[in-house]
């Protein structure tokens, strides 16, 4: 997958380099601020209310 | 089938590290963020309070030097659901810990600061002041909920208050057990003669098993303008 990826990308190395670590930040970026806040809400190991239902 | 191995290998290795990349957003991202926006709301809270002016108080009487009673509780309107209305402070956490109290407790109110359950009463009022907040993640607030021990100040400002309670007891419960906000905590039914305050947070740590609830009593309320009082110095021992 990864070397597949290596493959496909353009130019010299350190240009496919750089690429994938902004393809890297861009997947962080989305899981911090999309990914992770939905999945956490449904998660709910740190609740501290008490609740009778 | 040497390939395929190699690529589900991949995915396992990817789906691991942003399982990783989870925690480490879970645990201390979101103690980030949401730590630096609840001191930003205390700051505003302080900031919209020192512009209304203080009632002022009685011109002082040339009585001999006798125990002033307390001032009778200021009410605090209810506020809509999300809005902060006051500042916690304990200073067994910390001499300056100051998180805001939002109005609600449901997950994005609980994001804000700590969160008082809507059917309690509010601050100062005969009933229960009951509050939930985070014990981990989120700006935890009551991370160091278990070091409270009795004889412990928590110390509500209000707009126009400080509101001094004691803590009296702790107990680990099933998050099922709504007594403990009662209006006397572990007595529903009972009617309340007596301001206590709640705190609930999760037990153990990281878990949802069960939950960790502190009942404090009212101690003493004091006017603003006369400034804080001596039970935000941190406690000995």
């Amino acid at each position: 997958m990864y070397a597949w990826w290596w493959r496909v990308l353009p130019g010299p190395w350190w240009v496919r380099a750089l690429l994938s670590a902004l393809v890297a930040a861009g997947v962080v970026l989305l899981c911090f601020t999309v990914v992770f806040p939905a999945i956490a809400d449904h998660l709910a190991i740190n609740d501290g209310t008490v609740d009778g239902q | 089938m040497r390939r395929a191995v190699s690529v589900v290998g991949e995915l396992l290795v990817t789906a691991g590290v942003l399982t990783l990349l989870f925690v480490v957003w879970q645990l201390h991202w979101t103690d980030l963020t949401s730590g630096r926006a609840q001191a930003a709301t205390v700051s505003s809270l302080e900031q919209r309070w020192e512009r209304t002016d203080p009632t002022p108080t009685a011109a002082p009487s040339q009585q001999p030097a006798e125990q002033p009673a307390d001032p009778p509780v200021d009410p605090v309107a209810v506020p809509g659901v999300g809005q902060p209305f006051a500042i916690l402070h304990v200073p067994r956490f910390a001499a300056d810990y100051a998180v805001p109290v939002v109005e609600g407790t449901g997950t994005e109110e609980l994001k804000d600061g700590i969160g008082h359950y809507t059917r309690t009463v509010m601050p100062g009022q005969v009933g229960n002041f009951a509050v939930a907040g985070h014990r981990v993640t989120y700006g935890k607030p009551f991370h160091q909920v278990a070091e409270l021990r009795d004889g412990d100040a928590v110390v509500v400002q209000t707009a126009t208050q400080w509101l001094t309670y004691r803590v009296r007891s702790h107990e680990i419960v099933r998050p099922q057990q709504v007594s403990v906000i009662a209006p006397v905590p572990d007595q529903p039914g009972a009617a309340p003669t007596q301001a206590w305050l709640t705190m609930t947070a999760c037990h153990p740590m990281h878990s949802a098993r069960q939950r960790y609830v502190v009942h404090a009593l009212l101690e003493s309320v004091r006017d603003r303008a006369d400034g804080p009082p001596d039970s935000l110095a941190p406690p000995a021992g």
